[in-house]
């Protein structure tokens, strides 16, 4: 029985790595593009232009409130009747790039926010241009308090993508759904799929409790 | 074009909606419950000195950490059945979504306990306290303070995650949005008014958590 459940899901394991590359390969495109976007965002944000950081915050706020599977069926049902036909697989990634924007967008906003007005004001009198001042003064002291949010940030979108298998991509969960129909042995099926979720985030997890640490170490907070 | 978007349609789905408004709310109240409880026993595991209590405790909280709640869910869902739970699907879901909850909780919880400056554990061993004086008069009220905003996030956060709970056709708030979309082919409709439901929802939360951190006297809450 358990021999032949095992023979079974052996067989599928061309399918398993699929759905684990799918999981990797929608998790990748949207965390570079969502990085990018958020990075930009979170500058404009904090940019001193007034409507374009409300806008941005109500944005923001809108997609924090909601949840992402609601965003998911939003952006591939409604879209198209808005004259725009995608597939599932982009409508995946323009739903994890958009989540991932604006999370990120937060914590780069309040990684800005750190760094002491002190600073812009001496880059400002030593004739620093905008981009100049961002650039070498403002954005790398602000990595200190960014990064080890942002490397969360990213194992909580490996995550998330797996709710994209609600719309039909076959990434690693739908996998796990899928074969789970044919070897009725559920929690041997779904302990394989977070195996493979487990060997993608954890050492993720590791570098941002490193991160975490070195930072508040430099920051010189002790912590017990 | 959304130019035949029907609100009579949604004030006829009205009651549906509210059912399901309800019934999220209630299942992550009670979630939420689950998750402290599950979350107070695994932080006290993860604070004792032996590792007999302290490895699975911390095993488990990485292993929840680095899985998304969609396989953990399917993992029940699926696999309690075979070791002879059959259970109703929204037992189920509310099962997952403690366990799932429970380890953050328990994280809030230890980081809370551990923001008690040491010179104040060191004072009350001094003042000849037992663990359970130093814990109940000491750690946990001044801990206390510090959790409040970072759960009610994790509450915002369970409330958001419970939308999962329609891909296993629990009847909640979400799932009211799919019956509207397949029933009538109305995605827009059904999908929007959820929306704008978990949008209230959200800012009730959220408002909470600032009110809280007033009262308490701590910054807000990072949701």
């Amino acid at each position: 029985m358990i021999w032949q459940q095992l023979q079974s899901l052996a067989g599928s394991y061309p399918l398993a790595l699929r759905g684990l590359g799918m999981t990797v390969v929608l998790s990748l495109i949207s965390l570079v593009l969502g990085t990018l976007l958020g990075f930009g965002l979170g500058i404009l944000r904090t940019g001193g232009n007034r409507l374009v950081g409300s806008v941005i915050g109500a944005w923001v706020d809108l997609i924090r409130g909601t949840p992402f599977l609601v965003q998911i069926f939003l952006i591939f049902f409604i879209l198209p009747e808005l004259g725009i036909e995608l597939d599932a697989f982009t409508a995946g990634i323009i739903a994890l790039t958009n989540l991932a924007a604006c999370f990120i967008c937060e914590i780069v906003a309040a990684g800005i926010r750190s760094v002491p007005t002190g600073q812009v004001e001496a880059a400002l009198a030593s004739g620093l241009s905008r981009w100049h001042r961002m650039r070498q003064v403002v954005l790398p002291q602000a990595m200190r308090i960014v990064l080890p949010p942002l490397v969360g940030q990213y194992v909580l979108l490996i995550k998330d993508s797996s709710v994209v298998s609600a719309i039909g991509l076959t990434d690693l969960t739908r996998v796990g759904w899928l074969v789970v129909q044919r070897v009725p042995n559920g929690l041997l099926v779904f302990f394989l799929v977070g195996v493979g979720y487990f060997i993608v985030c954890y050492p993720l997890i590791m570098l941002a409790r490193r991160l975490e640490r070195r930072m508040g170490a430099a920051h010189g907070e002790v912590q017990l | 074009m959304l130019e035949n978007f029907s609100f009579r349609t949604i004030v006829e789905y009205l009651p549906l909606f509210g059912q399901g408004l309800v019934t999220t709310v209630w299942l992550s109240a009670l979630s939420f419950l689950g998750a402290l409880a599950v979350g107070i026993v695994l932080c006290a595991m993860n604070l004792q000195r032996g590792w007999l209590f302290r490895a699975p405790a911390k095993a488990y909280i990485d292993a929840v950490r680095a899985t998304p709640l969609l396989a953990q869910l399917y993992f029940l869902y699926f696999g309690l059945p075979r070791l002879g739970f059959v259970l109703p699907e929204l037992v189920v879901g509310i099962l997952a979504l403690s366990l799932n909850s429970g380890a953050y909780v328990a994280e809030i919880i230890r980081a809370g306990i551990l923001s008690i400056p040491r010179g104040q554990v060191e004072a009350s061993v001094a003042s000849g306290m037992t663990y359970v004086q130093r814990m109940r008069l000491v750690i946990l009220p001044q801990a206390f303070k510090v959790t409040i905003p970072p759960l009610l996030g994790q509450a915002i956060v369970l409330v958001k995650d419970s939308a999962l709970l329609s891909l296993i056709s629990v009847a909640e708030l979400t799932r009211a949005g799919q019956l509207l979309a397949s029933d009538r082919f109305m995605p827009a409709e059904g999908f929007l008014t959820i929306a704008a439901f978990y949008l209230l929802l959200y800012y009730g939360l959220k408002g909470l958590a600032a009110l809280s951190g007033r009262w308490l006297g701590t910054a807000g809450a990072r949701t």
